[in-house]
């Protein structure tokens, strides 16, 4: 029997974290790991993972951080890389914003398929860090049909 | 209760400073809850206001409001939606230095035709939406908030799909 496929699921608290818990019955079946920026936020993934059948997932707090914040983003890249190295996802799957960006990239460099999801918030055109990433990212998708292009982002469906 | 939230991270005087303003002429402030973060630099008069609230609480004060008022932000919407409460939402500007860009004004945009979501462009068409959203909400409650149309916890299952298909793939 194959071993189930490592998921790590990261989205920073708030609208981005709202939206990576409706993903939730997508990740049956793996060994799901959860990781955002508020440590209060373990209880949301924990019921949002059994409103869909699935076990809780173990929890990994991360520190929020944006470009603009050297200080806390190298905070940031070590929360993320020592969750790189002791969990060694297959899969890294991210809707944003800067700490999932870098899980992703990171992700990508030891091995992992990565999917980039552009929130649903950026309607009119692709949130900055969703034009980096795609670049990165194995799937990369955006939640608007109108902003599918011939060489990405991928229209697949919402969160709604 | 109506319950004023304005965003996880930036904060958004304007907002809170224009629901201070309707609480002083409607007298609807002793009914308000604001989650106003604590980078805010206007403290409301008429409105009993947090900084945060823990996740869990936040959902139990979204669950029990008759209304909920808001910066454009989709944390914001989807959970209206998930409980069914009607929802006024101002966009932040990024001319006004309130996100990086307009994607709230698009936001609203798009969602402000659906059921239960109620846009105010600028803070001075806030308290009439207020006012107008309350009326109907007495005069006809089940119109204003959509109970028989509750977003379902999950993404849409095309969505969930497509991920799953990715997972598969090795």
């Amino acid at each position: 029997m194959t071993r189930p496929t490592k998921v790590l699921a990261i989205a920073s608290a708030g609208g981005h974290f709202v939206q990576l818990c409706r993903l939730m019955p997508a990740w049956e079946g793996c060994d799901l790991r959860v990781a955002s920026s508020d440590r209060a936020l373990e209880r949301e993934a924990a019921e949002a993972a059994q409103a869909a059948g699935l076990p809780a997932p173990r929890f990994h707090q991360v520190t929020e951080a944006n470009r603009w914040q050297p200080v806390r983003l190298f905070r940031t890249v070590f929360n993320v890389t020592r969750l790189m190295v002791t969990f060694r996802p297959d899969v890294v799957v991210t809707t944003g914003a800067a700490p999932g960006y870098l899980a992703l990239r990171m992700g990508r460099l030891i091995g992992a398929r990565t999917i980039w999801i552009d929130s649903i918030a950026n309607a009119e055109q692709l949130s900055l860090s969703g034009r980096k990433a795609g670049p990165h990212a194995d799937l990369w998708l955006t939640q608007w049909s109108h902003l599918e292009t011939e060489s990405g982002p991928k229209y697949k469906g919402s969160v709604l | 209760m109506i319950f004023l939230t304005i965003g996880t991270h930036e904060p958004f005087d304007r907002l809170i400073r224009a629901v201070d303003q309707w609480c002083a002429r409607s007298g609807r402030g002793s009914d308000i809850l604001g989650q106003i973060t604590d980078r805010a630099t206007y403290q409301p008069e008429h409105f009993r206001a947090v900084a945060a609230l823990d996740p869990q609480t936040y959902r139990k004060t979204c669950e029990e409001a008759s209304l909920i008022i808001s910066h454009a932000g989709m944390g914001s919407i989807i959970t209206a939606m998930t409980y069914g409460k009607p929802i006024v939402v101002l966009p932040r500007r990024g001319h006004l230095n309130e996100t990086r860009n307009d994607h709230q004004h698009a936001t609203a945009e798009r969602f402000g035709g659906r059921r239960g979501v109620y846009v105010a462009l600028t803070e001075d068409d806030l308290p009439n939406v207020l006012d107008e959203v309350l009326a109907n909400a007495d005069a006809s409650p089940t119109e204003t908030t959509p109970q028989d149309a509750l977003l379902s916890p999950f993404a849409d299952p095309n969505l969930i799909a497509a991920l799953r298909d990715f997972i598969q793939q090795k």
